[in-house]
């Protein structure tokens, strides 16, 4: 077991010796045992490698599109892009802390409907709220996300503390319920469009910087998945990252030693609403538009299968399933009108064949698979 | 209002109820017996559905058309079980979503790929159609007292074979002890195929009695399954009697939600806006009442295990 | 084998790219062509494909894409074909929400939209385009047409009912804006909902003597199955929309009596129609519905203006399509100062046809030279 132990920086799973050796058999990172020893060091490499080159074509194919004159590529980079911060989020509260959210989907509405709601209300000149104080709207970007990120903690602090009583699929089904209160809500409220969604006439501005080209919005976004993954890691290297592996792994073991495990949970669980809630409001300026279908249940399940699909709790999982997932939904779709059918042919290949993700059939098992 | 129109609206929720029971069932023995989470038991639901409509359709035969909705809906389960589901027993949950993620694309665009785009035509038979008068001059399609009634019949059903049969004893002790159960010589992938085939036959038949009231379409599936787990959530996973009353409980609030909240919005509100506004809220009415519950009793109300 | 042939059709069109020349045309069609409600897209598809094969021209090519009923999807593809393919015209989209996603996008950035499906009022209204045509209908028209038709037809105490969203809210304003009368009450169901037991109690609770209501595909299927078995007595009436060839028929039975407003009937009598509904019977081997009109009129558009001038040259193009020099299949077509059609609204009523089946024949016209009410709205 001990030579298993990669001595790398970007490795996403610091945790103590101790709470590998007393992994449960049940835990949600499921099999057991672990790779040969001398399989250590190369295929760390391997991961290395492979992640590199994830984030290195990710960031130099969309240059290289613009400068080719390739607009479409940049936009459909950006796309990839902030759903896979949307899935590092997630797979924060999945992945790392065990907490399977079935309910993402209204923070990443939230932060869209901050964006837009914002706009509208600076496009208008009508303020957002009067009582108790006056809230005008705002068309930077800047405020836009602060706004965003906090409001999508606050409700994520509101649903996890309530949610967090529950364990397993309760809590799956219970994320989920808050999630569909609030699709419904968007829905039906009429004040910013219900289904028909409400439109963003210029997209959200920065100070120095023209966000309406596509090139810049690219690499704000890339900039924004690059800042989520770092955060992630830093997380999960620190003290904190230590208590909520261990929380996922054996909550009794960390509240022996003093931790409670509740609080460590809600504090990931508010910090991965937050990272998912950024990734909804760059969306939203991205398509100019928001609409209660990103609220919807399917886009929590989608969120899911990507990080499902890129490899649960790894740092560049949610990157390899959102390429992978966004490329076969645009791609396959100009082929035949069943796509779909293919799609769901290959996840189902990836699952069966290709355990623990992308990343674990391209970069090889994590230590403590 | 008049309480023969609250007595109906009892009756609609019950009848409800008793369809997303038939749903409900087959989803908490699958998770109780397997620890299977089956997000692909709406497409159960769909086969039932089609099958029926197709052989209704081509033999003018409602009953033959029931028959083979349930029976292409085992069967279809069955096969599922033998060629994916099985790889899925010791894999995590989310491989398990991912997975049945996948069949349900599958399912669906292959159910449109066979049977076209538009929806299929099903209708109840002759004999089930008009409606009895109930005391209180009720009048209550016999169609929806039949669904009732064969509701309570499966219910009762269910309970002498997990509680009498020899099937049922497998059932309970693979529910408390998975491990245990190999030890007694008892042949699981055996007992797991035919769990998982009984589940999808429930839920083919809750898809072909009530495809005959709804549009038969793909996607069908989709809003009844994630009511269904909002039953087995509330009731408890693993508990076939929670599933009962989570079912009841679902179908009745839903139904008189529907009913009474915009017309008790009426009271303080002009009627146009009351109605929307009332319509919004029972809309949510039902993931409320799960929140409250799950909030209060963690395991839902009857939970059989973890 | 059908659908086989289908989808070697499907990848026939979407990888016409290799044969492009200069001046040819592309046109970009974004769909809804999967899932629930897609016979919706294929109908606008099909018609639209048969009106460029009867035409004969080779200079035309169309690159379709399904949009799932994803408004971000949508979008996306929009962004494809704009910026990728370079599209010179895009249509397609079925849906109103997404139609909102998409749209004001699309023709900001100089590209032109034909809608065959979609009205909704900003569109219509505040947010009209100089290169926004709607080809069908503004989302009022229908449900206007039948409040004006029950009114002259004596009925004096309808209940209505809708889905509580946008569109459903819209199409009962609509309703009594033309109607002009007190509606006993209105009632708000929820989006997809599949069981109308307590609505049914409701209606037969209260002291209507007619139903108008718009219940979309899947749900006006399910409303009207329901309706059957109750043994409510009262006529019922809504918009072509619940009551299309394709949905009548799997409603069976239940539809016969029903009355609706359409912009079209198959079996409306002029000589375009004729062409129509032949040639598309023939191709497809059913009958179409009007989505497959719609989608037949904007390709017939198209073509009309494509006599006159190329995309490329933008104000004679945009010309060409208002003056709307085209034969449509539903008569008389015109296009109002904000480019969303002023024309006649005919009631049908559902009958058992030739062969057992539900169809609708022609009753007469609702209303005459309806126009929508935002186009005061439109600033161009």
């Amino acid at each position: 077991m001990t030579n298993n132990i990669p001595t790398s920086a970007v490795s996403s799973k610091p945790t103590s010796n101790s709470a590998r050796a007393s992994m449960p058999k049940h835990s949600h990172s499921g099999g057991s045992g672990a790779a040969p020893a001398n399989q250590a060091d190369s295929h760390f490499g391997r991961k290395g490698l492979v992640q590199i080159a994830l984030l290195g074509l990710l960031l130099l194919l969309p240059v290289a599109a613009y400068f080719f004159g390739h607009l479409y590529y940049v936009n459909l980079a950006s796309r990839i892009t902030i759903i896979a911060m949307a899935a590092v989020g997630l797979n924060l509260a999945i992945g790392y802390g065990g907490m399977v959210s079935f309910g993402h989907a209204a923070y990443f509405g939230l932060g869209g409907y901050v964006a837009g709601i914002s706009a509208y209300h600076a496009f208008d000149f009508t303020p957002f709220m009067t009582w108790p104080i006056s809230i005008p709207g705002s068309d930077s970007l800047l405020v836009v996300w602060l706004a965003a990120a906090l409001l999508c903690a606050l409700l994520a602090l509101a649903i996890g503390a309530i949610s967090l009583r529950t364990t397993g699929v309760y809590f799956i089904m219970i994320t989920l319920a808050f999630a569909q209160m609030i699709y419904y809500f968007a829905n039906s409220w009429p004040t910013y469009g219900g289904e028909d969604g409400l439109p963003i006439y210029i997209r959200n501005s920065l100070p120095l910087v023209d966000t309406t080209n596509a090139l810049t919005y690219f690499l704000i976004c890339f900039g924004g998945l690059v800042m989520a993954m770092a955060v992630t890691s830093r997380l999960m290297k620190s003290r904190f990252g230590a208590a909520l592996t261990m929380a996922r792994l054996n909550d009794v073991r960390l509240a022996t030693a003093g931790v409670s495990p509740y609080p460590v949970r809600l504090v990931a669980f508010v910090i991965s609403a937050a990272i998912t809630g950024l990734a909804g409001a760059l969306y939203a300026d991205l398509n100019g538009f928001v609409s209660p279908s990103v609220l919807s249940w399917h886009f929590s399940g989608e969120l899911m299968v990507i990080v499902i699909l890129g490899g649960v709790g790894r740092l560049y999982g949610p990157l390899a399933g959102a390429i992978l997932f966004v490329m076969m939904e645009t791609f396959l779709g100009g082929i035949t009108q069943y796509w779909q059918l293919f799609l769901g042919l290959v996840l189902l290949g990836v699952v069966l064949f290709a355990k623990h993700g992308i990343m674990g059939w391209l970069a090889g098992r994590e230590r403590n698979e | 209002m008049s309480v023969t129109l609250l007595i109906e609206q009892i009756l609609n929720g019950v009848q409800l109820g008793t369809m997303l029971f038939l749903m409900a069932s087959g989803l908490t023995l699958v998770f109780g017996v397997m620890g299977l989470i089956n997000l692909a038991h709406g497409s159960f639901y769909m086969v039932g559905a089609y099958a029926t409509a197709a052989v209704t359709a081509s033999t003018g035969s409602f009953l033959m058309g029931l028959a083979a909705g349930m029976t292409a809906a085992a069967l279809v389960g069955a096969l599922v079980e033998l060629l994916v589901i099985r790889r899925l027993y010791h894999r995590p949950h989310l491989d398990q979503v991912l997975a049945t993620f996948a069949l349900i694309l599958i399912f669906s665009e292959g159910t449109r790929w066979i049977f076209g785009s538009s929806p299929m035509r099903l209708s109840p038979p002759s004999w089930l159609t008009g409606f009895v008068t109930l005391p209180g001059d009720t009048r209550y399609p016999l169609y929806r007292l039949m669904l009732i009634g064969v509701g309570i019949v499966i219910s009762i059903a269910l309970y002498f074979l997990i509680s009498k049969t020899r099937l049922g004893m497998r059932i309970r002790a693979g529910e408390s002890d998975r491990e245990m159960i190999g030890a007694l010589g008892v042949n699981i992938s055996k007992l797991y195929t035919v769990v998982f085939a009984l589940g999808a036959a429930l839920a083919g038949l809750a898809g072909a009695l009530v495809g005959a009231l709804q549009s038969v379409q793909v996607g069908m599936g989709e809003p009844v399954l994630i009511l269904a787990f909002v039953v087995i959530v509330i009731g408890g996973i693993g508990s076939i009697k929670g599933a009962l009353l989570g079912a009841l409980l679902v179908g009745l609030v839903d139904t008189l939600g529907r009913v009474y909240l915009p017309i008790f919005f009426r009271a303080f509100m002009p009627p146009s806006e009351a109605s929307g506004v009332g319509a919004a809220l029972a809309a949510m009415l039902i993931y409320i009442l799960m929140a409250v519950i799950l909030a209060f009793k963690p395991k839902g109300l009857f939970a059989a295990h973890d | 084998m059908k659908q086989i042939t289908r989808l070697g059709l499907g990848l026939l069109l979407s990888s016409s790219l290799a044969t492009a020349h200069a001046d040819d045309v592309k046109i970009g069609m974004i769909t809804t062509l999967s899932g629930g409600g897609s016979h919706l897209g294929v109908d606008v598809r099909d018609g639209f494909m048969l009106a460029l094969e009867q035409s004969g021209r080779d200079d035309v090519e169309v690159l379709i894409q399904d949009d799932a009923n994803r408004p971000d999807l949508a979008r996306s593809l929009a962004n494809e074909f704009m910026q990728r393919d370079e599209v010179d015209i895009l249509t397609g989209i079925i849906w109103s929400n997404l139609a909102m996603a998409v749209v004001p996008a699309v023709v900001r950035q100089g590209t032109f939209y034909l809608s065959p499906n979609a009205g909704p009022s900003d569109l219509a209204g505040r947010m009209c385009h100089e290169n926004y045509f709607n080809v069908a209908y503004q989302n009022d028209n229908l449900h206007g047409a039948m409040g004006a038709y029950m009114r002259e037809q004596g009925y004096e105490r309808p209940i209505i009912m809708a889905p509580n969203y946008p569109a459903g809210t819209d199409a009962l304003a609509g309703f009594k804006h033309l109607y002009e009368g007190e509606v006993v009450d209105e009632l708000y169901t929820q989006m997809g909902q599949t069981d109308y037991a307590a609505e049914i109690a409701q209606i037969r609770a209260s002291d209507a003597d007619s139903l108008f209501f718009f219940l979309p595909g899947g749900m006006g299927i399910s409303f009207m199955k329901q309706w059957e078995g109750s043994g409510v007595d009262m006529p019922i009436f809504g918009a072509a929309f619940s009551f299309d060839e394709i949905l009548i028929k799997a409603v069976g039975s239940a539809a016969i009596g029903a009355r609706n407003t359409s912009l079209w009937a198959y079996d409306l009598e002029n000589d375009a129609n004729e062409r129509f509904v032949e040639g598309f019977r023939e191709a497809y081997d059913r009958t179409p519905t009007l989505y497959a009109a719609q989608g037949y009129d904007t390709a017939n558009l198209i073509l009309s203006a494509l006599e006159v001038a190329h995309p490329d040259d933008k104000d004679a193009f945009r010309e060409a399509l208002r003056a709307a020099d085209f034969d449509s299949v539903r008569g008389d077509f015109r296009f109002g100062p904000n480019q969303h059609p002023i024309q006649d609204i005919y009631v049908r009523e559902v009958v058992e046809g030739d062969d057992g089946q539900p169809t609708n024949r022609l009753l007469g016209i609702a209303i005459e030279d309806i126009q929508d009410v935002y186009f005061e709205e439109c600033q161009m």
